[in-house]
């Protein structure tokens, strides 16, 4: 039964994912991206990974998105007018992904029902539930020093990003 | 003393960057020449013993997993020399934000420099990331419709490598329960030849997220619209140092060091160097712009490392090594001078430039060594290394692709022959007439590129003759 939760989980994070890439409304695109990462920390949840899983909330789904919507609200939406004509070009090139991902999941739900899949990939994950600091997790908790220091150095260089691209671009 | 070299110049963008920055904001330029003269140095010094124990008094140890080898060594060396041309480019040439600029130079050091040194492929990944996101910043620096163009085609296809590496990174670790070099290795070996799928699909994306990086044929499409569209500075550090880090640097360090030269790797890095040489050669031929003949060129040039390293003897590595830091210098020599071209003349275009030899004799002369040095002419150092290539390829029993090599040398020679016939010869091209050299920091940096390239040449037998006489032919993990 877990297995089927977080397949549909899994197939929920897929379609908020599109979403956001596909909405031309940004502050709905900055909710589904937010829905999509908040999916994801269940799966992580529900697969064991609860440090993963709280990470991915506080800082995917809560943080950037206030980020995101912070600046979005700086900027000028289109008029109705607009997004409509926008809208019903997009949803006659779009309109079968969503009838694809409904298909590809009920397809994987019968084959797990019926036996014919192996998903002993998510079991040998559930096996797990329980954090014990041992030799993988160890191996992915531990000793990760250095990718601090990296994760540092990732932050630098997006702020500089922003500051070359972006800063002079507001002063004109 | 390994984590000097991110260390380093992480305190120093730190520094520059404190709250009254603008009181020592031109100390920036002096604070970059610092860092990579400070690497090369720590780089070429390590073998020394009182300068090993004062540099391993800061030896950090929380953090783990770094290393060094002869072969990281050599790279380090070259990331310090690259950087340092570069920095001097953009004083010379760029006349915008140079502070940042500078700064982004730091960072996209220390990815480099993470790269090279760490023993996991996690941490791997990390500091790939680092180089890749710094490198986006720096291509769209100039903000024009080409630059962001050439930016979005290397942030598209650097996500597609990212999302293959870490594919093929998760594989691993659920296959060998560790992320270490030696832990991979030791498993691999284990295996004997007997390889389970999840390996194999880790190995293919492995190799295709790197070939992405390293702009390898048939992942070559951002590579000239990267290097054509950035500016000057920019194109020096990415043809020189940042592909090559990025992409080759891994490969060489995976197929050699961890998949222990496997077939099946072999085979594919063979058959991806011997098409980036051909197709990189043949694309150059076609080609309007100076930098964009450039850029094709390197991957033609990148072709022979990749195909060493497919060979897999220690001498096609050796080789691989070899052209690695000469291309880095001859390539880097001949970005200076189409950076000097361009600033002197305000065009890369070769059928509007003509008989600027008079006009600008260093640019003019370092760029024939740069040529030389390329095409494979003895004794420029470009020579040796080729040679060594073909040697070591025929010799591993590949004669196909030895044979392709040598052959593409001849269109290395069409492609220059044409460059240099149109630019630098013939009749002097109209509205050139006060054409000067671009600056003293420029033509610095084109006599000491073009001066290592020649004396590199011609100590080659000695160089050879050390590294053989240490042992350092045989590269492993130390």
């Amino acid at each position: 039964m877990k297995e089927i939760l977080i397949l549909i989980l899994l197939f929920g994070l897929v379609g908020s994912a599109l979403l956001s890439v596909l909405i031309r409304n940004l502050l709905k695109a900055a909710i589904t991206l937010a829905a999509a990462s908040a999916l994801l920390a269940a799966v992580m949840f529900l697969l064991g990974t609860w440090i993963a899983a709280v990470i991915e909330l506080s800082v995917c789904a809560g943080m950037i998105t206030v980020v995101f919507i912070s600046a979005i609200s700086l900027t000028k939406p289109l008029t109705d007018e607009e997004i409509l004509i926008e809208a019903r070009e997009r949803r006659g090139r779009y309109i079968f992904l969503p009838f694809i991902l409904i298909a590809v999941l009920a397809l994987l739900i019968i084959l797990k029902a019926s036996n014919l899949m192996n998903f002993d990939f998510i079991e040998s994950a559930n096996s797990t539930s329980v954090p014990d600091f041992t030799t993988q997790t160890s191996v992915i908790w531990n000793n990760r020093a250095l990718d601090i220091l990296g994760q540092v150095i990732v932050l630098l260089s997006g702020v500089f990003g922003v500051v070359v691209l972006f800063k002079e671009r507001t002063a004109k | 003393m390994q984590a000097l070299f991110i260390l380093v110049p992480l305190v120093l963008v730190v520094l520059l960057n404190l709250p009254f920055k603008q009181a020592y904001r031109k100390t920036a330029f002096y604070a970059a020449v610092f860092t990579a003269v400070f690497q090369m140095v720590l780089s070429l010094t390590s073998g020394f013993l009182l300068w090993k124990n004062i540099t391993d008094l800061f030896s950090f140890n929380f953090i783990a997993n770094l290393g060094v080898d002869f072969f990281s060594l050599v790279v380090l060396f070259t990331i310090g020399l690259i950087s340092l041309i570069s920095i001097a480019v953009c004083r010379s040439s760029y006349d915008k934000d140079k502070f940042n600029f500078f700064n982004l130079i730091l960072i996209v050091m220390m990815g480099m420099n993470g790269v090279v040194l760490t023993r996991d492929i996690f941490s791997l990944y990390v500091f790939l990331e680092i180089t890749a996101v710094t490198s986006f910043i720096l291509i769209a620096m100039d903000k024009g419709i080409e630059a962001f163009e050439g930016a979005f085609k290397y942030l598209v296809l650097s996500a597609l490598a990212t999302i293959f590496i870490l594919s093929a990174i998760a594989f691993t670790f659920n296959a060998v329960h560790s992320l270490s070099y030696t832990d991979i290795s030791s498993y691999l070996k284990g295996l004997g030849g007997h390889f389970p799928p999840q390996i194999i699909a880790a190995l293919v994306l492995f190799i295709t997220g790197l070939s992405i990086k390293a702009g390898v044929v048939p992942f070559h499409g951002w590579l000239p619209d990267a290097y054509m569209s950035s500016p000057s500075a920019v194109s020096i550090l990415l043809a020189g140092i940042v592909t090559k880090v990025a992409g080759v640097y891994t490969i060489m360090r995976f197929a050699g060091d961890i998949m222990n030269n496997i077939t099946i790797v072999s085979n594919i890095l063979m058959a991806f160097g011997a098409l980036s040489i051909v197709i990189g050669a043949l694309a150059a031929i076609g080609q309007k712009d100076f930098k964009r003949i450039l850029a094709y060129s390197s991957i033609s040039q990148i072709g022979y490392i990749i195909l060493a390293t497919g060979a897999g003897t220690p001498l096609a590595f050796a080789g691989a090594l070899l052209h690695f830091f000469n291309h880095a210098t001859f390539k880097s020599l001949l970005f200076v001078n189409s950076a000097a071209v361009e600033y002197s003349t305000g065009t890369r275009d070769i059928d509007k430039l003509g008989g600027l030899a008079g006009k600008m004799p260093v640019t003019g002369v370092t760029s024939i060594i740069g040529f030389l040095s390329t095409m494979g002419m003895p004794p420029m150092a470009g020579f040796w290394s080729k040679l060594i290539i073909i040697i070591a390829v025929w010799t591993s029993g590949n004669y196909t692709y030895s044979v392709i090599a040598l052959l593409a040398s001849i269109l290395t020679l069409a492609y220059f022959l044409i460059l240099q016939r149109k630019v630098f010869f013939g009749k002097l091209a109209e509205g050139l007439r006060n054409v000067k050299e671009a600056g003293a920091l420029m033509s610095f940096s084109a006599i000491l590129l073009a001066l290592i390239t020649v004396a590199a040449g011609l100590a080659f037998p000695f160089i050879i003759y050390y590294l053989q006489a240490h042992g350092l032919l045989k590269l492993v993990i130390s």
